[in-house]
């Protein structure tokens, strides 16, 4: 079975941490604007804490998903499993094992962002 | 080892030896070297890489002097060998000259010296921008670090903070820092794209993305990173700039700015920067690890989450370097969470090196003792980045030798000492000749102690409350045993380079030429003969393997006999392959341009803008822009887009490629869609500016608005996408050949253009906004001269299309050029749509 080059796009393989990325900055833009024009010095972050915490229950749900396809490519099998053979189906699994392992990565850091939200309680 | 069964195999047999003559002397003919006067106008990668090399070098050693300079001072309490005034032109310049002069402009140069090699390309795509960005950046650099020897060097600190730099230091220094950089800043951008669209498109078939080198996958990664991360500096660098030299108050708060706004844009470049810098030079150490281990990397694609994921991830530090200026606390977590995460892939990649030497069988040799010398002192960097990733102790060590030691560390052992294991390591490819190890072993020891005791002791300096960028310290500190420590310390670190140079530059007439791969190195580029030939590869082969030297036999007999790709060069003009980005398939053959002044012309020019502009001298910036932007116009209409004398030719093996290809096909689409990626940035930049004056003011935008209003906003909008729309149908008509239709469309979306950009200004301008009154009026004015000059070159751009098609370098067949500018007006269009959204609308609901 020949993998067209349409099945390789270098889009997905960094779609999990553009998922980061978006968390991180709604995140960031969330506080900034909250503290800002809204909380001022001591008020409350509850409602940006709850805010995270609803971005980061999308993100690792996305992350997930994309992190399963690339699971999923990289359990492809054409004989072997490896990664560095000049085949269609070689560089398959070798994009989905990258897929899968850039999603572990920014599932990790996007929990990392949300610890941050379970201890801070005021602006400042 | 598996191939597809329908990948191509060389030729069975060679080709007779006369045919073979024949074709390396036409080879010969188009990649000729020159000679005399002509020398410098030579653009191949070869040739340019070695004089960017060189360059970034000598930059080094210049900035290398000025820090022992500061050595010299702080040796003593008390000291009074600077000046505090020259001391402070010392340390900006340092920080300045090794970041923007050396640290980026060498992985440029190493990378344009050796991407076409390990890619089995004759060229990168687009030689004559290589050979801009080169002149561009030794102009710029020379102009910069010249001003030292008038007293009149910046002196605000490598970032350049507001307001001292704008209330305090109000002579030339901050201005040569701002327009000369900016000027080298474009030259990495035009890196960038060179190497972006080389990596994805010039690859050797059969090199499919799994099995790049590895060093190709960390350049491709950082290349991007620089079109995100430089275009947010150049939006800085224009708004400081307009503050210094016309008054607009983007960060004086007694108008409404902010210097924090400053801060913000510096370090979203700042802190990628540093991976920028650490990247490519850990690229470097994978291809060494795995030649030294004479085994394969283990975890190819680990090395891949890394490098893919720091480039990311990197991005999300910036405030890091901002945790003392107040901003609130959840903001400083969220940085630091993603400063703790970033030493996750960082480490990774370490882990997959020592794996590897420890599978492998190990040869001692000087480039690993400098690898692993270097990652080793990098390691004790990266634990101190962790502590300052920390806000409290961040707080403790803001500002103090502290970070001094920690950012050298990092640099140094992350960045200079693979660099110089590179240089080593690559020698060979450049002179076809090795370096000399006893020197190499002597330079290594005597930069790894000099490098410990200098910085050592700047750890403890710092925790004793000795603050960076102050020149001198009273006696009674506990700091004076510490600081002289360092100052040896710095005299042994250049006694090590002093070495390192003379291996470099000694003569090497007698020494003879070193065998092929001298060091049984698994990739491509290896297969250099020795001395290298101008042409590169003798012939471009089907690759199957992650180290095909290793593991495809006959490899370096096939190519050399011809029986690949591309062994002729019947035309006599320069050739390579391009392929598709995921699979290497081949899909056009293209040639390269040959030599020209054209680039070393227009970089001049475009110098001239910057440096006049840097005196104030109008009307000189002036002649020298308009020069500039007609060197530019008659490179583009000279030497690009240029229509072959027939549709396809035979590249060998029974392959027939077209000379030709236009829209996505083709490599100028690339560069443009790339370009305007980082010049979307650099705009994005500039509205963040508008709504981080929103998020600081309750009053803005001003109620009642005093301008731009919404009239002249949505005509501008309504003219400049009309504009747009016209010209996708004109090159719609020109596709059919429907001349008159193209021709009258065209002329249409000039004229509406000319309007648009008209009418961009007219809002701000009828409604009487000044500039230099407030900050609402200033970044209103800044957010419409940007998109007014964006229509202008859009304009230019249709009239050339206009022009091109009359002179008949443009065709329905072989349209490149309106593709390419069809592609910049859907940006341009973006571009209206933002601003006038945010000039005119956002005040209606704010």
């Amino acid at each position: 079975m020949e993998l067209s080059e349409k099945k390789g796009s270098l889009l997905f393989l960094i779609a999990a941490p553009i998922i980061w990325a978006a968390h991180f900055l709604l995140s960031y833009i969330t506080a900034a604007i909250w503290c800002e024009k809204a909380a001022g010095l001591t008020g409350s972050l509850l409602p940006v804490r709850l805010a995270i915490a609803g971005y980061t229950v999308v993100a690792l749900a996305g992350i997930g998903y994309i992190g399963w396809k690339g699971y999923r490519m990289h359990r492809f099998r054409d004989g072997d499993r490896l990664h560095d053979q000049d085949t269609p189906a070689s560089r398959y699994r070798f994009l989905g094992f990258a897929t899968l392992l850039l999603s572990g990565l920014s599932a990790v850091a996007t929990v990392y962002e949300t610890l941050v939200v379970l201890f801070i309680e005021r602006c400042y | 080892m598996r191939t597809p069964a329908h990948d191509p195999e060389p030729l069975a047999e060679a080709p007779p030896e006369e045919v073979r003559r024949a074709q390396a002397e036409r080879l010969m003919k188009a990649w000729k070297p020159l000679k005399g006067w002509r020398y410098w106008s030579s653009v191949n990668n070869s040739v340019v890489g070695l004089w960017y090399t060189a360059t970034s070098f000598a930059f080094f050693l210049f900035a290398g002097v000025l820090a022992l300079l500061m050595r010299v001072q702080l040796a003593v309490p008390g000291n009074d060998f600077l000046t505090s005034g020259f001391y402070s032109q010392v340390f900006t310049l340092h920080g300045s000259v090794m970041m923007f002069l050396f640290a980026v402009p060498i992985f440029e140069a190493l990378s344009i010296l050796l991407m076409p090699q390990m890619l089995g390309a004759r060229d990168l795509p687009f030689p004559r921008l290589s050979a801009y960005g080169f002149w561009s950046f030794i102009i710029g650099g020379v102009f910069v670090c010249g001003s030292i020897f008038f007293g009149a060097a910046p002196r605000g600190g490598w970032f350049m903070y507001p307001p001292l730099t704008t209330s305090y230091q109000t002579d030339i220094g901050a201005d040569i820092w701002l327009l000369g950089l900016s000027f080298i800043e474009i030259a990495s951008i035009a890196a960038a794209v060179e190497l972006i669209v080389g990596i994805l498109k010039t690859r050797p078939p059969g090199m499919r993305i799994n099995l790049i080198p590895l060093y190709a996958w960390y350049i491709l990664v950082v290349a991007v990173m620089i079109l995100f991360a430089f275009p947010p500096l150049i939006a800085g660098d224009i708004l400081f700039e307009l503050e210094r030299m016309l008054d607009w108050p983007f960060f004086n708060p007694e108008r409404g700015g902010d210097p924090i706004l400053w801060q913000h844009l510096f370090w979203i470049f700042g802190h990628p920067e540093v991976y920028i810098v650490f990247l490519p030079s850990v690229a470097l150490v994978a291809m060494i690890v795995p030649t030294f281990a004479h085994r394969p990397m283990v975890g190819y694609s680990w090395i891949v989450l890394a490098a893919v994921g720091t480039g990311f991830i990197s991005f999300g530090l910036w405030v890091h370097h901002m945790y003392t200026t107040g901003l609130p606390g959840i903001s400083l977590g969220l940085f630091s969470a993603a400063s703790e995460a970033v030493a996750i892939p960082t480490g990774i990649q370490i882990f997959c090196f020592i794996a590897t030497l420890l599978a492998g069988r190990v040869t001692r040799s000087v480039p690993i003792l400098f690898a692993f010398g270097g990652l080793g002192s990098f390691v004790l960097g990266g634990l101190t980045g962790v502590m300052v990733a920390l806000v409290p102790f961040d707080l403790q060590a803001h500002d103090s030798h502290f970070v001094v030691a920690h950012l050298h560390y990092v640099l140094i052992g992350g960045a200079v000492f693979p660099t110089l294991a590179g240089v080593y390591y690559f020698f060979p490819l450049v002179s076809g000749k090795k370096l000399s190890d006893k020197l190499g072993r002597l330079s290594f020891w005597l930069l790894l102690i000099g490098f410990h005791v200098t910085f050592l002791p700047m750890h403890l300096t710092g925790l004793k409350g000795m603050p960076r960028r102050v020149f001198t310290y009273p006696a009674d500190m506990g700091i004076d045993g510490l600081n002289l420590a360092s100052t040896i310390g710095a005299f042994t670190l250049a006694a090590g380079f002093a070495v390192f140079v003379w291996a470099v530059i000694q003569p090497k007439k007698k020494q003879p030429y070193t065998e092929r791969n001298p060091w049984k190195a698994g990739t491509l580029e290896w297969l250099q003969e020795m001395p290298g030939k101008p042409w590169g590869i003798r012939s471009i082969p089907e690759i199957d393997s992650r180290y095909p030297l290793w593991d495809q036999p006959n490899l370096e007999r096939d190519v050399d006999e011809g029986r690949f790709y591309l062994p002729d060069a019947e035309e006599e003009q320069r050739e390579t392959l391009i392929t598709s980005t995921i699979d290497a398939k081949p899909l056009q053959c293209l040639r390269v341009p040959g030599p020209t002044y054209l680039a070393l012309l227009a970089a001049v020019f475009t110098g001239g803008v910057f440096i006049f502009a840097t005196f104030h001298w109008w009307w000189p910036a002036a002649v020298s822009g308009v020069l500039a932007a007609g060197t530019i116009i008659t490179w583009l209409w000279t030497g690009t887009a240029i229509i072959p004398e027939k549709e396809e030719k035979d590249v060998g093996l029974g392959l027939t490629l077209p000379l030709y290809a236009s829209g996505p096909n083709s490599v100028g689409w690339w560069a443009m869609f790339i370009t305007m990626l980082g010049d979307m940035t650099a705009y994005v930049s500039l509205v963040f500016g508008y709504f981080f004056y929103w998020t600081i003011h309750e009053d803005f935008p001003p109620d009642p608005s005093p301008g731009p209003g919404i009239f002249w906003p949505v005509a501008a909008a309504v003219l400049l996408l009309t504009s747009w729309g016209l010209t996708m149908l004109a090159r719609r008509w020109n596709k059919r050949d429907r001349a008159s239709a193209f021709y009258a469309g065209m002329t249409a979306a000039a004229i509406l253009s000319l309007a648009g950009g008209g009418a961009t200004l007219a809002g701000p301008w009828f409604s009487g906004l000044d500039p230099t009154s407030h900050v609402y009026p200033a970044i209103v004015w800044i957010l419409v001269i940007w998109t007014a000059l964006h229509a202008a070159i859009g304009l230019i751009m249709q009239v050339y299309c206009i022009a091109r098609r009359l002179a008949g370098r443009m065709t329905a067949q072989y349209d490149i050029d309106i593709a390419n500018v069809t592609l910049f007006w859907h940006f341009m269009a973006i571009t209206i749509a933002v601003t006038v959204a945010v000039i005119a609308g956002f005040p209606l609901v704010a």
